[in-house]
């Protein structure tokens, strides 16, 4: 990563499970994981993560998951496009709807009201902003209001963890590691 | 159902207000993207706005005018505090506009 205080900071309770965590796992520590746990009393989003991917919600959690890999890709965020397409892929137990929504969203074999709320965050990720235009196509496919709060919410985590990810320069994790990313993911969740 | 107000405003209050090693201005600035000096004005502006488009470069010249690695990384993380709150804050008022907020 560009700062050595995140590969190398940590304090030394920190420094202690990170050796747990490879000695357990067989993985090296990802860089997601060692910017999470460098001072997270400042920067710490791990709540807000949780509420918004794991917090009750009519998205399912492989829906929301869909959606981070959904706006990482239009952020180009390699590291979490594939993070986040593994995690929702393993949630639907289907790679394949994940892969066919990256890469044609008009095409993509989902609902449409998760077909139209994607356009938003797409649009939103692009363009930084949007209007009540851009909102009431999802509301005529069916999305709701609170659906589509609860996808912002996940526009937001995702473009503040996409740009942390891209500044610091997340390295992009071998495939065993990203699969059992996934796993914790779905079992441990975020927070 | 979800709901992140409270957790995203605390975030960006923490970020801006709360204890750091850059100054409460610096931390403010690089939230707003707004009234930096070069280089952490390219560096934040950026991560803000073309996040791609840091390099090693960046990050050195900033280091090089005296921050701390520290003060950088709390410089990232306001600057994209501050766009994820611009852009959420925007789309949820374009929601309410479409749906007279219910």
């Amino acid at each position: 990563m560009r700062l050595s205080i995140l590969d190398r900071g940590h304090d030394i309770r920190t420094k202690a499970l990170f050796l747990i965590m490879r000695l357990v796992s067989r993985h090296q520590v990802v860089d997601a994981v060692k910017l999470a746990f460098y001072r997270p009393d400042f920067a710490g989003t791990g709540r807000l993560t949780q509420e918004a991917m794991r917090g009750q919600s009519d998205w399912s959690v492989a829906d929301r998951e869909l959606m981070a890999a959904f706006i990482s890709k239009v952020n180009n965020t390699e590291f979490c496009v594939i993070a986040h397409s593994a995690t929702a892929g393993m949630a639907y137990k289907d790679d394949a709807k994940v892969t066919a929504t990256l890469a044609d969203l008009d095409t993509a074999p989902i609902e449409e009201p998760l077909r139209a709320v994607l356009r938003i965050l797409g649009k939103l990720t692009l363009e930084n902003g949007l209007d009540a235009d851009d909102i009431r196509p999802a509301l005529v496919a069916g999305a709701s209001y609170q659906q589509i709060k609860d996808a912002l919410a996940v526009s937001f985590a995702f473009n503040l963890t996409d740009r942390l990810a891209e500044a610091f320069g997340f390295a992009v994790d071998d495939p065993a590691a990203i699969r059992a990313g996934a796993k914790y993911l779905l079992s441990r969740g975020y927070g | 159902m979800s709901d992140i107000t409270s957790l995203y405003r605390a975030l960006a209050e923490r970020v801006r207000e709360g204890d750091g090693t850059a100054s409460v201005t610096l931390r403010r600035s690089a939230f707003t993207n707004a009234g930096l000096e070069e280089p952490s004005r390219t560096l934040v502006d950026k991560v803000a706005r073309d996040v791609h488009e840091v390099i090693d470069a960046d990050i050195a010249a900033v280091r090089a005018a005296g921050l701390s690695e520290d003060q950088i990384f709390e410089l990232i993380v306001c600057a994209a505090v501050g766009q994820a709150t611009r852009q959420y804050e925007n789309a949820i008022a374009a929601l309410d506009a479409a749906t007279n907020g219910s």
